[in-house]
């Protein structure tokens, strides 16, 4: 596991300019959330929140968010009030800086640190139906804020690292993402449209995996496609390309809980 | 406890042709999947859903293990009278689930 993952941060500067073809990033006028690729029955289930299967979770998330957890006898709410008011716009500024970590911390990790520090509870595991009720809920106080990243000096070598991560070939099949996601979006793979692979809508509720799912879990979707070597969930590299992903869609409309076919 | 979401107008004009919506989370676990150990995973889906309009059944479904998780059913009716549409789901392992909505029918 750690082997490819140091070889990628030491061979990816020389693997870019040896192996990268085209590579350029998309337009900004010209960027599309994958909500414009779909049916219009699928458009029409996550306009209606009384249809969209994403705000089931979300009504989970919203009672994480008063139920008191661990030894503090606190819930979020006790600390951050009306989540409405206080989560406004804290999904499109994520992955931030976190200063005890010294690095990048998503959105998940960044609500396992406060039941950690704060209410003195165990963290909630990747992927549980609780982290992705309560990251839903928090993000969906964000819908319709422009995607954010923060503009902090500190995030640049890791903004880096996941841009060259996104633009180095892995896998037996010798492929980027940027040779899917900036080279070849709008075209077709194996029947389906190819996005530009902009992080709008997560966690998405996605009609295939019939429930809801974090950024990570598609981003290793992707991987085991390319036949490569997936992360463990909340691996450093992830994050890295988390940033990289939320500042290649800057400005864009957060949607959560977007649903994709 | 599941979780439903319930789309019916609040108000309607008398005779009018309504869409009612709901919604609810549930697993629809088909029985014919295996887990790692290849142990059979039990059968854990709702069966029936029924709708009442004041009391009376206007619509009814019978659920199979075909359908997808948390399933999502729409109809029409005609809206007739101010009251209570009300809906339950039933299923598996004594799985129960009620909801409802007021109408004002004008």
């Amino acid at each position: 596991m750690s082997g490819p993952a140091r070889l990628s941060i030491f061979a990816a500067p020389l693997l870019l300019a040896a192996l990268v073809s085209a590579g350029a990033e998309i337009a900004l006028n010209e960027r599309r959330s994958a909500y414009d690729d779909m049916s219009r029955d699928n458009k029409a289930m996550q306009d209606d929140d009384t249809s969209n299967p994403g705000m089931l979770a979300v009504l989970d998330g919203e009672a994480l968010w008063a139920a008191k957890a661990g030894a503090s006898g606190k819930s979020c709410a006790d600390c951050h009030g009306g989540a409405k008011a206080s989560m406004k716009g804290v999904a499109a500024r994520h992955p931030s800086f976190d200063a005890s970590a010294g690095r990048p911390v998503n959105l998940e990790q960044r609500i396992n640190t406060s039941r950690v520090q704060h209410q003195q509870a165990s963290p909630f595991a990747y992927e549980s139906k609780e982290m992705l009720a309560l990251s839903a809920y928090v993000a969906m106080q964000s819908r319709g804020e422009p995607i954010a990243p923060p503009d902090d000096p500190r995030l640049k070598p890791f903004l880096d690292r996941g841009r060259a991560q996104f633009n180095q070939r892995q896998g037996q099949l010798n492929l980027s993402c940027g040779q899917c996601h900036d080279d070849n979006w709008g075209k077709s793979l194996a029947g389906n449209t190819v996005p530009q692979g902009h992080p709008t809508g997560y966690p998405i509720y996605r009609l295939e995996w019939q429930g809801l799912g974090s950024l990570q879990r598609r981003l290793r979707n992707c991987m085991i496609g390319m036949r490569a070597e997936s992360y463990a969930y909340g691996a450093p590299e992830y994050v890295d390309m988390e940033l990289y992903l939320m500042w290649r869609a800057r400005g864009m409309k957060v949607e959560t809980p977007a649903v994709r076919p | 406890m599941a979780r439903t979401l319930i789309n019916v107008p609040q108000k309607a004009k008398r005779g009018e042709v309504i869409a009612i919506k709901t919604l609810i989370s549930h697993v629809m676990e088909t029985g014919f999947r295996h887990d790692n150990m290849g142990k059979a995973i039990p059968r854990d889906i709702i069966t029936s859903f029924v709708c009442t309009y004041n009391g009376e059944e206007i619509f009814r479904a019978a659920l199979h293990p075909a359908i997808a998780a948390n399933p999502f059913i729409t109809f029409h009716t005609v809206a007739t009278e101010s009251g209570t549409i009300a809906f339950r789901w039933t299923g598996d392992n004594g799985f129960s689930q009620d909801a409802s909505a007021k109408i004002t029918v004008g």
